[in-house]
């Protein structure tokens, strides 16, 4: 979900109104878009597939200090009965709620609003003001990256470090202070002699630190594990990250299952 | 609209290429390696004709059954490795949470939990 129009009533602001709406297309908004439909331009405005937020602030001196001066996203409030604009010449707003949205169970202790709430959207002066109402709606990170529940997400190989001779004592000692990371331990055996050993092979970063001095590349080999893969997923904050990989995994089934139709 | 065509089949069923519309290497390449694990498959490769344009076009030969029906099996596949990363990926996310739980628990007696990815 997030803001895909805005009405702008009134903006005597030094951003112009398109760099504005620009800005609050991008604020990731805290809700699940799994509890929405999508929206086609010729829908009408509902609960199910529209959010509204209005911004409506002015900035005014008082008492010496200046009130409002940075717009933040936590300035932008929750509509749940939809748009409070009139369409001109009619007695019809810009939306066609038929109930409330907090009637909604998941929304209901769930208020919607901005993930984060120190975001800056605009900046004002004294006898400045912003009055708007964005609406949000259901989109696909494919069309506009705005829409898209992941910020990063990456994957590697789980590395694998090995050891292909006994690496004792100094040039143990030297093996674990030459890895940034820390991968390698020391092993105490009998007699004071110590061992390396390899203990977090995960936190390998592969930088190669281990194999780079004289002779060490015959002592120690870096490879990567075939068919082991380390997924990092980092959520915009709408889906915590457990819930992406599961989706994501759904509409590859989704995919196959369209096909499989297809075909027969 | 049709989101797939099998073209030039009609004289040999064993070799076809399927046309794909809305489609890219999400699915093509997906697919492209699960076909390759078929021992049936002789050949098996896919091609974006145009990047402006969502079509993936993949190309199958077979050492004798229908192209088609390789091709099915192998989404059959593919969808039933997704069924069982989901399933594993479940479990696996609730044993981490219980094990982070009781972690908390005895966190009292200074015993930490690692850290899975």
């Amino acid at each position: 979900m997030a803001i895909e129009k805005v009405f702008v009533a009134n903006n005597t602001s030094v951003i112009q109104e398109e760099v504005l709406a620009h800005r609050l297309g991008l604020v990731p908004l805290k809700v699940d878009p799994r509890l929405f439909e999508y929206k086609s331009e010729s829908d009408l405005a509902n609960e199910k597939n529209t959010i509204v937020l209005k911004l409506d602030v002015v900035c005014s001196r008082q008492d010496g200090r200046i009130k409002n001066a940075t717009v933040k996203s936590e300035q932008l409030q929750w509509l749940p009965n939809g748009s409070e604009y009139q369409i001109e010449k009619t007695s019809k707003t810009y939306t066609s709620f038929s109930c409330s949205q907090e009637t909604l169970p998941a929304l209901k202790d769930n208020p919607i609003a901005s993930r984060y709430p120190d975001i800056i959207l605009a900046k004002l002066r004294p006898g400045q003001c912003i009055e708007l109402e964005a609406h949000a709606v259901k989109g696909m990170g494919k069309t506009h990256a705005k829409w898209s529940p992941v910020a990063t997400a990456r994957y590697r190989m789980l590395p694998e470090v090995a050891l292909l001779e006994n690496i004792r004592d100094s040039l143990a000692e030297e093996l674990v202070e030459k890895c940034p990371v820390n991968v390698f331990d020391i092993e105490d055996l009998s007699r004071g002699r110590k061992k390396a050993v390899v203990a977090r092979p995960r936190d390998c970063t592969l930088c190669r630190e281990c194999v780079l001095g004289d002779g060490w590349d015959k002592r120690v080999q870096i490879r990567r594990v075939k068919e082991h893969f380390i997924f990092s997923v980092e959520s915009t904050g709408a889906l915590p990250p457990d819930v992406l990989f599961l989706e994501s995994v759904k509409i590859l089934e989704e995919k196959c299952q369209r096909l499989l139709v297809e075909l027969s | 609209m049709a989101s797939m065509m099998e073209l030039g089949s009609e004289e040999d069923p064993c070799a076809s290429t399927f046309s794909l519309v809305d489609e890219d290497h999400t699915l093509a390449n997906s697919l492209r390696y699960i076909l390759n694990r078929d021992p049936r498959v002789e050949f098996c490769g896919y091609s974006i004709p145009h990047p402006s344009e969502n079509r993936v076009n993949i190309r199958i030969q077979t050492t004798g059954d229908p192209a088609k029906d390789v091709l099915k099996d192998a989404l059959q596949d593919l969808m039933v490795m997704c069924q069982h990363i989901r399933k594993t990926f479940t479990n696996a996310v609730d044993q981490h949470k219980v094990a982070k739980r009781q972690g908390e628990v005895s966190m009292k007696s200074g015993i930490t939990e690692p850290s899975t990815e």
